[in-house]
């Protein structure tokens, strides 16, 4: 069992997300996120699936999907080099001028925006990878008393091959 | 010229070769109706229930080759349908079914009548969708019959909004439809085929393993020239019967649950298993782990998907079963099997699918019955003990003209699927094999059978028990008969092991209720009757006939695999 990735291309149509989480119900396969997005092509949304699951099983949830009539394209990120990012945004609530301080270090150590302040809180605004991301929310959780989390999901693009550039 | 969208349904019907429409009427389908009402070219069938209705398309479906065609109303007629959208789903019946809907506008209110039909039926249906726009209303109906019988065969739904059917626009409906996300398989990959036959061919003791896809890509004759110059036998699954007549030297038997002891012995003992248009159901493989264990396995079917799902093969070929046997009948020749078919035979001698005949009537006198009495001909079953009694003894029903409920298993399947055969073959004897449970499931078509002029031949077996499931009580829970007893009254003892003279009379009375139809009724209790009644039967033209066979309650189907066991252990006795 390990984390796999799809891309998938699929029609902008009402239902289809429907059609495509439901798969993932009907047949118990373990979908860790799932984000949607339209494409350059108002025609076509793309979807970036992040499934747990063995190689048996990842095969037959390809096959599945790629035989939805409203599927247009299968592309299988495992194993390919690619840039992935979450966005995420945490707010630091009842903070004391020392978490304040506290949570300026983590913003610049991890790389991630303030975006916002008020009294006694803080909001931060994050665009790492979701393991990066995980980390971060495990240390607010850790420092922080009252911490409220919201997250995208990940959305993945291949990278350029280097004999492109 | 704009035309309406009622219009625009019906060019669509007439363009596609829509000779007959199974139509249950409602608030949302009126305008429909009243434009299949100006014309004369496609028959209005009307059952009496809209699971009725759809169990009527499929078996007009499989036994025309056909795309069956429903019309229903919205919300209850829509959600009727749903057991029969799920039947054709597993079994690859190409449908499509019309759902009207109520006004977009009102789409979201809990409007009267409304239900989100797409919403309940995409996992059973190969394609589903509402028409919210009246311009893709022309496309959307190409797409319906276009992936409807292409590739894998199966249901589509479309979902017909009320305003949709009566605004104005396009009055073309497209020639042919191009979907960028569905493209079925057209062809064979040849090096993966030349594979598979060097395998089968080093194979001592190869096996073929027939499934339903030999009959729906009507590659029965494909299958017989390969056999017959390969020298390879064959088993079938349920659906696969009839894929090779039931009398050829190489023909084994049903494999499975209640397959014959040599076809499953066969699986459990070959070195290849060549398998075509099946997707390895539980009751093919039983313990998977156990399943032709020896063998490497090679799988043809047209369903990506099907593809090393269950069980994970040698060599996996995407292909249309006829493609590919067309295909492997250009290198096909004999292979040294007398040895493997003579101990194939001796399995079958061991242990022979064989009822007792020292008492009274049993199933197979039946089925042996109704193979002389209807030596060609149509074949339909309900799901329950008959029909695997069906499946294991019957043998006149050829390549797809044996119908059942395969893969979802739907008691009453078999009466309406009859009549919708009968309907499509209107020349052709259609006999309808049911049990006295699955019958009552869906008799109220006996009016629409009497009203379409469609004299089916129904042998009712009547052990006046849920069968299927007392045979498991009987054999696995100790004789604990819980729900299956139709005698069964409220006054009955808790703790009934059986049925007793005391018992009270059976309901209803079929031969009356036959009666209160106009159709006709004969009761059988001995086997001297049994061919004289279906030979009586035989000669209604104007009306069917039940057959009601009074069978023992305690008749087995035997052999017997239980749920998730290896196929190699059969209960024999």
């Amino acid at each position: 069992m390990k984390n796999r990735w799809i891309a998938l291309y699929v029609e902008n149509e009402v239902g289809v997300l429907a059609k495509v989480s439901g798969l993932f119900s009907g047949k118990s396969y373990n979908l860790q996120s799932l984000t949607v997005g339209t494409t350059e092509d108002e025609t076509v949304s793309r979807m970036t699936i992040c499934v747990t699951s063995d190689d048996i099983t990842f095969e037959q949830i390809k096959k599945q999907l790629n035989r939805m009539v409203e599927v247009i394209k299968v592309i299988d990120l495992t194993n390919v080099p690619l840039h992935m990012k979450e966005i995420l945004f945490a707010k630091i609530l009842n903070c004391s001028p020392v978490d304040k301080v506290d949570a300026f270090q983590i913003a610049q150590v991890f790389d991630v925006q303030v975006a916002d302040i008020g009294k006694d809180s803080v909001l931060l605004e994050c665009k790492l990878t979701e393991r990066r991301n995980n980390e971060l929310i495990d240390l607010l959780k850790n420092r922080f008393k009252t911490i409220e989390v919201v997250r995208g999901g990940a959305v993945a693009i291949e990278s350029i091959s280097t004999s492109c550039r | 010229m704009d035309i309406t969208g009622r219009k625009l349904f019906l060019k669509a019907l007439s363009e596609e070769n829509v000779d007959t429409i199974f139509a249950y009427p409602g608030g949302m389908v009126t305008d429909l109706l009243d434009e299949l009402y100006k014309q004369e070219d496609i028959r209005l069938i009307l059952p009496r229930h809209e699971q009725g209705l759809i169990h009527m398309a499929e078996g007009y479906a499989k036994s025309t080759g056909k795309v069956g065609v429903c019309l229903v109303t919205s919300g209850p007629g829509a959600t009727n349908t749903i057991t029969g959208l799920a039947d054709a789903h597993y079994d690859s019946i190409p449908l499509v079914c019309f759902t009207g809907q109520v006004p977009l506008s009102l789409i979201g209110n809990d409007a009267f009548q409304e239900v989100d039909i797409v919403g309940m039926t995409r996992g059973i249906t190969k394609y589903s969708v509402t028409v919210r726009d009246r311009k893709e209303l022309g496309k959307i109906i190409k797409m319906a019959f276009h992936i409807a019988c292409t590739g894998r065969p199966g249901p589509v739904l479309i979902d017909l909004p009320k305003d949709i059917q009566t605004q104005s626009g396009d009055s073309q409906y497209p020639d042919s439809v191009n979907i960028r996300g569905y493209k079925p398989n057209e062809s064979v990959h040849v090096g993966q085929l030349k594979k598979a036959y060097k395998l089968l061919k080093s194979a001592k003791k190869p096996l073929i393993l027939a499934g339903g896809g030999i009959n729906i890509g009507k590659a029965g004759n494909e299958l017989l020239k390969f056999i017959e110059a390969t020298k390879v036998p064959v088993v079938t699954t349920v659906m696969g019967k009839g894929a090779v007549c039931s009398d050829h030297p190489y023909y084994i038997g049903n494999s499975g649950m209640h397959g014959r002891y040599a076809a499953n012995m066969a699986v459990a003992a070959c070195d290849v298993l060549f398998s075509i248009g099946t997707r390895f159901n539980d009751r093919i493989t039983g313990d998977l782990n156990e399943f032709a264990p020896n063998a490497k396995i090679v799988h043809i079917d047209i369903d990506t998907a099907s593809i090393s799902r269950n069980v994970v093969v040698d060599v996996p070929i995407v292909s249309d079963a006829g493609l590919a046997l067309e295909k492997l009948n250009e290198w096909a020749e004999p292979q040294e099997t007398a040895e493997w078919l003579a101990e194939i035979r001796r399995w079958d001698q061991e242990n022979p699918l064989e009822m007792r005949r020292d008492r009274g009537m049993t199933p197979q006198m039946i089925m042996e019955a109704i193979d002389r009495a209807f030596p060609s001909g149509i074949v339909t079953t309900d799901v329950g003990q008959h029909q695997m009694w069906a499946t294991q003894y019957l043998k006149s029903a050829g390549s797809g003209r044996f119908i059942t409920s395969g893969g979802l298993g739907t008691m009453g399947f078999g009466f309406p699927a009859a009549v919708g055969a009968k309907i499509g073959n209107p020349m052709e004897p259609v006999v309808c094999i049911t049990g006295d449970g699955g019958f009552q499931m869906n008799m109220q078509e006996m009016a629409t059978a009497i009203a379409e002029g469609a004299p089916v031949v129904i042998c009712l077996f009547n052990n006046q028990y849920l069968g299927m499931v007392r045979q498991m009580q009987q054999l696995f829970y100790g004789k604990r008969y819980e729900a299956t007893c139709l005698r069964r009254r409220k006054d009955c003892p808790p703790n009934c092991k059986g049925p007793q003279e005391a018992c009270p009379p059976y309901v209803p009375d079929f031969l009356q209720f036959a009666k209160a139809y106009g159709a006709h009724g004969i009761r059988v209790t001995e086997e001297t009757e049994i061919l004289p009644a279906l030979e009586e039967a035989k000669s209604y033209m104007d009306a069917p006939t039940i057959i009601e066979f009074i069978i023992s309650s305690d008749e087995l189907v035997l052999p017997m695999v239980k749920g998730g066991n290896p196929m190699s252990e059969m209960i024999l006795k």
